[in-house]
């Protein structure tokens, strides 16, 4: 009887694993061996002509050490500070935006669904070449917004935000906030989860709205807020598309939109650095993973789950 | 009375805000329409939106695209490609999520955990070697490398997707097919499948918006415009962009945003549905 039992179990188990066999194999063969495989590479010098030379620690020595012999890889700390400002002006703002107009949505309007199909059109077209190509013209030297600073406000000789190292990065975060529906979809979606009788029991003891909005509205927001927080800051981190197209491809002028994901593009594909990418793919893979769990112990005490669910 | 009066005030201003900031925001892609029908040479920096003159010259030439190869190839091609994609996410992501949302397997805990963290995993850390080997395979400059990959469900996005709308359906309909002697394949295609229809759509539409606009794959792939995509397409005119070329440009990448929203006006309610229960990344 046992054994019968156990044969069922095993029979049971295995007409389960069917199931899961393509996902497993996509799992090993293009997630798992390409992992270990990428770690190998990072400790080599490998252009694709002849096989990988083990060099040991010297890429990540590069990267953030070096000598007189290696020097240090200036323009990677480079583009890792231009990727760290890009995320952490960016994802806030972008958040903090998404989170302002649904609060301004989250209530009787009878367009709410109108509005929401509006606000999200960014969103849905923000991540294509089309737009990206778009903002380089809108924001050339001899552009749409020059000519509106000088045609309309009377500017005299607005600068060419594209072209200008100082403010090329500005351009890319504000495509970026520009891009804010999908967290402003949840915000809402979760404002609306919010009892009513909770603002009403807060406005009988007097509490003001500014009062309302961080006692009630924050912390019942706190764990949609702390998920899009991680989901937005992981895919900032990548961002490539739009900084290849604004910058021609170069990260340009001066390197000041030379993204992370680009400059690993670069390397790998351009200069045929297959070592030195993986080992920036295996760097950014750390500091993603760092975040993560630093934004993950600090929401111990700052996201609040709530009772009951 | 009164409480009414100061309801209907803050229900105008909120309209009102509203209605200026979303014209505000919607003011360049607007602009980006309305100058793909003005002649090249007023595009340059007019920042009206009401075209001085009425022209399809941009469209007729931008379809002609640079070099040899047109827009009608660029379009079959990633046509061609999110089709492939979209078939193999519908499938096989959805066959992953049925074993982890309904069935009971050793291990099946374990196996989610990773699954999760595929889904954080930043992409780069798969690229190389993946690029190596598909070279090895002698795939590069073909579509293989961007739609094979699917058909072995490796979008975790959509797994996730589909096992949290899976696990919301009642567990007494595979109890009750299976007294009625269904298996479990059985279960999967007449019950389970059915069922899941809207977060299916969800599936389809951002596979096909994110294919579409999958442009570092497609960098990274394909060689010979003959393979282009409508991204790769558009970036043939950034990259030899003189004043006569925006024209077409413009014209061009209207219509490669055409597809993107006749979607997405067509099947809303699914994109508000599949953002919410995933909270999804930008």
């Amino acid at each position: 009887m046992n054994r019968k039992a156990r044969k069922k179990a095993i029979r049971e188990n295995l007409s389960s694993y069917a199931f899961l066999v393509p996902w497993l194999l996509g799992f090993f063969i293009f997630t798992l061996y390409p992992m270990i495989y990428s770690l190998y590479l990072s400790f080599t010098d490998f252009n694709m002509l002849q096989p990988p030379k083990w060099i040991g620690l010297r890429n990540y020595f590069v990267m953030f050490v070096g000598n007189d012999q290696f020097p240090r890889d200036e323009r990677f700390l480079n583009s890792l500070f231009v990727t760290f400002r890009f995320v952490f002006i960016s994802v806030p703002l972008k958040l903090v935006f998404a989170l302002a107009v649904a609060m301004l949505m989250n209530q009787r309007l009878r367009l709410i669904p109108f509005y929401r199909t509006l606000y999200y059109i960014p969103t849905l077209l923000g991540g294509s070449v089309a737009i990206a190509v778009l903002w380089r013209r809108l924001f050339a030297g001899d552009g749409v917004l020059n000519a509106i600073l000088s045609g309309v406000f009377n500017v005299n000789n607005p600068p060419a935000w594209i072209s200008n190292p100082k403010y090329a990065l500005y351009t890319l975060i504000l495509l970026s906030v520009w891009q804010f529906g999908s967290p402003m979809i949840i915000f809402l979606a979760g404002l609306k989860q919010i009892p009513q009788e909770y603002y009403e029991a807060a406005s009988v003891d007097g509490a003001g709205k500014t009062r309302q909005f961080f006692a009630i509205t924050l912390p019942s927001l706190s764990p949609i807020i702390f998920f899009n927080l991680i989901m937005q800051m992981i895919s900032a981190f990548q961002s490539f598309t739009q900084a290849y197209i604004v910058s021609g491809g170069q990260g340009g002028p001066l390197d000041s939109t030379m993204f992370y994901s680009l400059y690993l593009y670069l390397k790998g594909f351009a200069f045929s650095e297959m070592g030195y990418a993986s080992a920036m793919a295996w760097v950014l893979l750390v500091i993603i993973a760092a975040l993560t769990a630093l934004a993950f112990k600090g929401s111990g005490s700052l996201v609040s789950y709530g009772s009951g669910e | 009375m009164k409480n009414r009066t100061a309801r209907r005030i803050s229900a105008f201003l909120s309209n009102f805000i509203i209605i200026v900031l979303g014209v505000g925001m919607l003011y360049p892609v607007v602009w980006l329409i309305v100058a793909s029908f003005k002649e090249s040479n007023t595009i340059f920096s007019d920042p009206g939106l009401i075209p001085k003159s009425f022209t399809l010259q941009n469209y007729i030439q931008g379809w002609k695209g640079i070099g040899i190869i047109g827009f009608g190839t660029f379009f079959k091609n990633s046509f061609i490609i999110c089709t492939l994609c979209v078939i193999a996410n519908v499938i096989f992501c959805s066959l992953t999520a049925y074993a982890f949302a309904r069935l009971r397997f050793a291990g099946k805990n374990f196996w989610f955990a990773v699954m999760m963290v595929t889904l954080m995993l930043p992409s780069h850390v798969t690229t190389i070697p993946r690029y190596i080997i598909f070279r090895s395979f002698g795939w590069i400059d073909t579509f293989l490398p961007l739609v094979v990959p699917k058909f072995f469900a490796t979008d975790a996005f959509f797994i996730f997707l589909l096992v949290q709308f899976m696990r919301s359906l009642p567990k007494e309909l595979d109890e009750s097919a299976m007294i009625d002697g269904c298996g479990k394949f059985g279960i999967y295609t007449r019950i389970v499948m059915p069922l899941t229809t809207p977060a299916l759509i969800t599936t389809v539409l951002f596979t096909f918006l994110w294919t579409w606009d999958d442009f570092f794959n497609q960098l990274l792939y394909l060689n010979s415009p003959s393979k282009y995509t409508v991204p790769m397409g558009l970036r043939l005119f950034v990259d030899s962009s003189g004043m006569s070329s925006w024209g077409p440009m413009f014209a061009m990448s209207v219509l490669s945003l055409v597809p993107c929203f006749i979607l997405f006006f067509s099947l809303q309610k699914y994109f508000v549905q599949g953002i919410i229960t995933t909270g999804i990344k930008g």
